[in-house]
């Protein structure tokens, strides 16, 4: 083997090192960007994001009527957007608001969730959520059996 | 920029001029996660139910019947409750549907076409009670989490399929078989793919029941796509969260499934009874198997006013879950005495049945008339809510209806 040879062999070997070691760089810098934004390279997110019954027509994200947020049908008071953006990306508000729970109820069911059902952190928003939910949606005594209620009276024929 | 999009943008940063500041955590919320401000305004005719279903949830979809529009013997598709974990599946090709047999315990996985299902194996029609767990849950003292369903997440429909076992045989199954797990189409609430909205199952003795189906018939036409179209799994009597929907497999366990919703609280009591409102530590909560006995008076209406020397025909169907139902009574006062209605036998094992009843009324004034049934090993529905459990499972307190005699 002459010396050129020798050469060109250390130098195609040098080449696919750098190729080597600069795609391995890569490889490493697409895995932070996605561990750190998970959504990063997601193609899935369209297709998913079909299946939602949302109907917007005529009505404003704001509308607050006898102390009704209109778009959710959640009450009035401190905190109902922060449990608007926080609760209803996943599930109905519908699902929040035939609930009762006291302060403690409502922390192990947002605990739960984020066990459980991806919920994520909700960081200062979650006792301004807890607070809020625990004010307007407060356990009340029923007994062991309620009176039958909002009865509609009708003739039998 | 899409209007959803817009949507999302405007209600933030309007949420954001309410609060006089920066929304701290929205940052943090996924981008795929738009806020459901709006709710759809017709799904009873996206599911071709009755305008007296009513809505607890619209996302998931949970929608439950009234007393009097569960009269029919049969429940039709307009009556019939729907419970959804997660996001009904779109865009289902039948032609390619297929379910596959895996686990521990199946001697080699195997995958079947709608179409094996349907030539390979014998089909079998029965009436089959589903009642969700938490039917009647609205009802618990203190609260128990959840949808508030009061008494119409029942139903008694007609299903037609092939028999599990059959097709387990077909599969070839090991002696060490403990419980069958199912996983469906449907997609978790976090639109997360690599989790389960729900996959739940039932053991090895329950698999092997003859009315136990994988169904694709109900009421004799393909079943309807919030029940589960092209093929569920229906297994009458339990919880109706082990009937999976949108199946697409079946995990054969060498152990206790522990899929999603299998783990306390979720479908579990305490093992022992605690009293209300009491912490249960995960360990000392059970998988409820069968459903206990319950009743509901689906006719007439509650409210209904006759006047005085008339009599009144009460109308029901009874259930007791892997049992049957032994006796119905009914009491117009508050239960100091009961009377005994005509009671039918059941169509076949785990249907419900029906009963009747004709009422004279002393006098003119408020009456409840109260119905009790009782089942073969003579255990009878209480009055009163029974025992408080963490999730507020199992209420099969007496039903009631109001009735004036004016």
């Amino acid at each position: 083997m002459n010396s050129n040879d020798f050469k060109q062999t250390v130098k195609a070997i040098y080449i696919k090192l750098v190729l080597f070691f600069a795609l391995l760089v890569f490889v490493a810098i697409m895995l932070i960007i996605k561990i750190t934004n998970p959504s990063f390279l997601n193609t899935q997110k369209e297709e998913v994001e079909v299946n939602q019954y949302v109907s917007t027509d005529g009505i404003d994200p704001n509308e607050i009527k006898n102390g009704i947020h209109l778009p959710t049908g959640f009450k009035e008071g401190d905190g109902l957007f922060e449990v608007v953006i926080s609760c209803t990306p996943c599930h109905s508000a519908k699902l929040v608001t035939q609930n009762r729970a006291t302060k403690e109820g409502w922390s192990s069911i947002i605990k739960w969730m984020q066990e459980t059902q991806n919920l994520w952190d909700l960081g200062e928003n979650e006792s301004i959520i807890v607070n809020y939910l625990a004010t307007h949606y407060a356990p009340e005594n029923k007994g062991r059996r309620e009176n039958l209620k909002d009865i509609d009276w009708y003739d039998l024929k | 920029m899409k209007r959803r999009h817009f949507i999302k943008k405007s209600l933030l940063s309007s949420a954001a001029t309410l609060i006089g500041g920066n929304i701290i955590y929205s940052a943090s919320m996924p981008d795929n996660y738009t806020p459901l401000v709006f709710q759809d305004p017709d799904p009873y005719k996206l599911f071709g139910k009755d305008p007296e279903m009513t809505i607890l949830n619209n996302k998931p979809w949970n929608i439950e019947a009234k007393a009097h529009l569960l009269n029919d013997n049969v429940t039709p598709n307009k009556s019939m409750f729907v419970r959804n974990n997660g996001l009904i599946p779109q865009d289902i090709d039948v032609s390619k549907w297929t379910i596959t047999f895996d686990g521990e315990s199946v001697v080699s996985s195997k995958t079947y076409t709608l179409q094996d299902l349907k030539t390979k194996f014998k089909h079998y029609t029965y009436q089959l009670t589903l009642e969700c767990g938490g039917n009647g849950r609205s009802e618990f003292n203190p609260p128990a989490k959840g949808n508030q369903w009061t008494i119409g997440a029942v139903s008694c429909a007609e299903w037609t399929g092939v028999r599990l076992k059959d097709v387990l045989e077909d599969v070839g199954i090991k002696n060490n078989a403990v419980y069958i797990g199912y996983h469906g189409a449907d997609i978790h609430l976090s639109k997360d793919p690599t989790k389960e909205a729900i996959s739940r199952g039932v053991p090895m003795y329950k698999a092997y029941q003859e009315e136990t189906l994988l169904a694709f018939k109900m009421n004799g036409e393909d079943i309807p796509l919030t029940h589960g179209y092209p093929l569920r799994l229906v297994a009458g009597g339990w919880p109706a969260s082990t009937s999976g929907k949108w199946i697409k497999g079946i995990s054969v366990r060498d152990k206790i499934h522990d899929g999603a919703k299998m783990k306390a609280p979720s479908y579990t009591v305490p093992c022992n009874t605690v009293s209300p409102g009491d912490k249960v530590k995960e360990e000392n909560m059970c998988i409820i198997e069968s459903m206990p006995v319950k009743s509901l008076i689906t006719y007439p209406k509650t409210g209904a006013m006759i006047n005085e020397g008339e009599s009144l025909n009460i109308k029901g169907h009874a259930w007791a879950g892997e049992l049957a139902v032994k006796s119905m009574a009914y009491s117009i006062d508050f239960g100091a005495t009961w009377n005994t209605c005509v009671l039918n036998k059941p169509i076949n094992r785990l249907a419900w049945q029906h009963f009747n009843a004709t009422i004279k009324f002393p006098k003119k004034g408020y009456y409840e008339v109260w119905a009790k049934a009782t089942d073969e090993n003579g255990v009878s529905q209480p009055m009163i809510v029974p025992g408080w459990n963490p999730k507020g499972y199992l209420n099969n307190a007496c039903h009631r209806i109001a009735v004036k005699v004016k």
